[in-house]
């Protein structure tokens, strides 16, 4: 069992948990993941992790309820104990690998879309206790979306932030800003690193390929197991089928078939809608039937 | 009188009504029958039986216990050999080990064995274990890797020796494939896998769930951090294999890992439960091996039309016999010497049918089996919306590479000698890890070997 330590609502609908969870704390590393389970008959849920603290024993999740099992998950409190917490798992960014002089000759671009914010944290935290201020950019839908402003100004180079709406920092997509820097503010990139919706990952990749600018992205697959042993994660990496959750979840970005990607991605969207509305039917006093006669 | 009867015939589950849900199918015999089945047994003096059995269960001895009624004895007898009789009586395949040599089966029908070994288990689980004498602690820590079969074996094998032993297993529930894999119909898991891994823990033996080894600790950590003198890695093989045809990746193809996953350890079959499974209409399966057999039941179960494409024949079908029997009274479709070239899909990316070309038997390979060569120019389409790949599997590379010294084959499989030393000191190994994907009973004895050979290692380090 898994304690919650913390728990915080940092915009609508997106909540961080710290967890007290030692194992997983001392072994953690930028890129990696968790698997939890919010209750005994609960699914098993990928999350990304936002920040690892091994000395406290303690592992920092962002969850945005969007299904059944993330609002679940988001009832709990602090005090509460999660019945499972697997990790970490995936292999770690490939940056820590760098010997030190040629991780601080790197330029780095985080991107960061919505709750991808979370992940690419302990990134450029990372990064920046090893002597590197790498650049990020965090899109938003608006101003209230935005999470962890205050963390990331404390560990990046510049910190860009772009909305759709224009309440905060640039009005546009992130790719436009990706552009926008590189075309006239001068600015030079040697790695992108993205992390959001698939869609904009894809996006983002589109544009760096363009530059010839090396883009790493962190895919979020449907998962079971995340050990290796179900093949859920597949995805096509330069035309080869490899598992997200072992081989992964960090891919070169020009490499990803992303429109397969989120096409699987999709695969038991039909089924989660009808389990959203069971619940809240029950909630509601009375049994759903709906698509039970099979 | 032995020979007058035959074979005692165990009640079954109506087909009809199983195949709409996951109870057990074989209800096993009662006393009578039991005693009445174990009469039969001719108690050779030169047991062809035993020798068919892979860890040497001494089946006469017991059998006549059980013919006698003293089901305590022949419960005793049995645990000198096998630790698990409830789970190997229900899915070892009797018809090529014990079974399948059995004299009678000569001009009639062999003892039912399996029956037998399953009802003493049961009997035995049922009226509490008796053998839970704990030896004193002897102050040595053993860490096991897996709760599979081979890692339940080996812990409480050296539990009973006196070693302090942990269990570390990746997923959230300890069994390994006897939870995750095999079906509840086949296999209960309350009433039978949990009482197994119930008994270990009782002997003492710590579960530590939700470590993966490789990962949030490594055999390094345990052995250099946490003072584990020996390690056992008893972590089967759960990498699923894909046939490498167009559209395998299309919505709606799976692994049966990943389908057999998601209904056992995750419920999915049950509204209780929030995990979702998708078995559309009609269900197509490729493979013919208890794997292959399982993950064709379920999704008949859960309402589809199912259907099982394998490339041999059916008398080269790997799986027991006893689940192609069960499976064709449930309804499912065999299509043999059948063998899929490519996944077809709708607009959307969905599967919509399976190219299948037709195959014949040519020259016995390697292994003896004739191996299957296609017939040009036989491409036929099979309409369905789920295809599940039950094609083997081979073990998980992530101990491997995060352990040095630890040498694997071309195969991925743990290199380990008959006592499961490993390349690496200390490090033993046992199970499908080892084999490649291999049988209960086989894992099982693996386990109690490697148990063995690491009290003589850790003895042998004392001298
Ligand atoms: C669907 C299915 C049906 C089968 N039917 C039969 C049958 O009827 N009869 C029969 O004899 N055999 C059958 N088998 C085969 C049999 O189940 C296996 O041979 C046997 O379970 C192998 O035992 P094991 O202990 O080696 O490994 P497993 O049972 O595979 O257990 C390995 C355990 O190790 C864990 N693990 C893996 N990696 C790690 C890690 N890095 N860290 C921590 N834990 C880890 C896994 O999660 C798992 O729990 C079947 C297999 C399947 C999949
Ligand atoms: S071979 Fe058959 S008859 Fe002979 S001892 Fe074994 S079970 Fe009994
Ligand atoms: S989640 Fe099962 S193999 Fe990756």
């Amino acid at each position: 069992m898994y304690k919650i330590l913390q728990k915080r609502e940092l915009a609508p609908n997106i909540w961080m948990m710290e967890i007290e969870a030692p194992r997983v704390a001392r072994s953690a590393r930028p890129g990696q993941f968790v698997i939890v389970r919010a209750s005994e008959n609960g699914e098993r849920i990928p999350l990304t992790i936002s920040d690892y603290d091994a000395e406290r024993g303690t592992v920092s999740i962002v969850i945005q309820t969007i299904g059944v099992s993330t609002r679940k998950l988001c009832t709990l409190n602090e005090g509460e104990l999660l019945p499972d917490f697997v990790g970490p798992l995936g292999r770690p960014s490939e940056f820590i690998h760098d010997d030190p002089a040629t991780l601080c000759s790197r330029k780095i671009l985080f991107v960061a879309g919505g709750v991808g914010t979370a992940p690419v944290y302990p990134q450029v935290k990372w990064l920046h206790e090893h002597g590197v201020q790498a650049d990020v950019i965090v899109g938003a839908k608006n101003k209230e979306m935005l999470i962890m402003q205050e963390q990331m100004k404390a560990v990046a180079g510049n910190l860009y932030v772009a909305t759709d709406d224009g309440s905060a920092g640039f009005k546009g997509m992130v790719p436009d800003l990706i552009k926008e820097l590189i075309d006239h503010q001068g600015k030079q990139y040697d790695l992108v690193v993205a992390i959001g919706p698939m869609i904009m990952m894809k996006f983002v990749a589109a544009t760096t390929k363009a530059y010839g600018i090396r883009t790493i992205v962190s895919l979020n697959t449907l998962m079971v197991d995340g050990t290796g042993m179900c093949g859920a994660c597949r995805v096509t990496v330069g035309g080869k089928t490899v598992f997200t959750c072992v081989d992964g979840p960090e891919f070169d970005g020009h490499q990803v078939d992303f429109d397969e990607a989120m096409r699987r991605q999709g695969m038991y969207r039909t089924l989660e809608q009808r389990a959203i509305k069971i619940a809240e039917e029950r909630a509601a006093g009375h049994v759903c039937k709906i698509g039970l006669d099979k | 009188m032995a020979n007058k009867i035959g074979r005692v015939p165990v009640r079954e589950q109506d087909p009809k009504v199983r195949a709409t849900n996951f109870e057990e199918v074989c209800y096993g015999y009662n006393e009578q029958e039991a005693r009445l089945e174990a009469s039969r047994c001719l108690h050779c003096r030169k047991p062809r039986c035993v020798e068919q059995c892979p860890v040497s269960v001494k089946i006469p001895l017991f059998i006549a216990e059980v013919a006698e009624g003293d089901f305590a004895r022949a419960a005793a007898i049995i645990a000198e050999d096998s630790s698990l009789p409830s789970i190997c009586g229900r899915v070892c395949p009797q018809e090529n080990q014990c079974e399948g040599a059995c004299i009678l089966g000569i001009k009639g029908e062999p003892v039912a064995i399996g029956k037998l070994e399953r009802f003493v288990g049961d009997w035995s689980i049922r009226n509490g274990n008796q053998s839970v004498e704990k030896a004193p602690s002897n102050g040595h820590k053993v860490a096991i890797i897996g709760s599979g079969p081979s890692g339940l074996a080996c812990a409480s094998d050296l539990a009973k020796m006196g070693y302090q032993v942990k269990i570390f297993e990746a997923l959230h529930k300890a069994g390994g494939v006897l939870e995750y894999g095999i079906p509840e119909f086949r296999l209960p898991k309350a009433a039978i896998v949990a009482k197994e891994v119930e008994n270990v823990r009782r002997l003492g033996v710590e579960i530590e769930t939700d470590t993966v080894v490789g990962r949030t600790v490594t055999i390094d950590s345990l052995m250099d951090d946490e003072g584990y003198e020996a390690v056992f890695v008893g972590s089967g093989a759960g990498l699923p294999r894909f046939m490498g045809i167009p559209g395998e990746n299309l919505n709606g193809v799976v692994s049966a890992n990943e389908f057999l996953t998601r209904a056992n350890l995750m419920k999915a079959y049950d509204d209780e439960y929030d995990t979702p499974i998708y078995v559309g209409s009609k269900v197509v399966v490729v493979g013919g091996g208890n794997v292959a057999m399982d993950a064709v039941r379920t999704a008949k179960r859960l309402g589809a039309e199912a259907v099982i494409v394998y490339r041999r024949s059916e008398t080269e079908l790997p799986a027991r016999a006893e689940e192609g029997h069960h499976a064709k009274e449930e309804g499912i479709e065999f299509r043999m010497l059948t063998n899929p070239v490519e996944v077809l899909g709708d607009e959307k990316g969905w599967v919509r049918g399976i190219r299948c070309i037709k195959m014949e038997l040519g020259e016995p390979d390697e292994s003896g089996r004739r191996s299957p060569v296609e017939v040009k120019g036989s491409e036929f389409d099979m309409e369905c919306d789920v295809v599940i790949m039950a094609l083997g599997t081979s073990p998980n590379p992530l101990i491997a590479t995060t352990t040095p010294g630890l040498e694997t084959t071309r195969r991925g499989c743990i290199v380990a000698n008959d006592e499961g030393q490993t390349t690496r000191e200390g490090v033993f190994a046992g199970g499908d890890a080892v084999t490649g994907a291999a049988t209960v009973i086989l894992a099982m004895g693996a386990g109690r070997k490697a148990a063995q050979a690491i009290d003589e290692y850790i003895k042998s380090k004392q001298a």
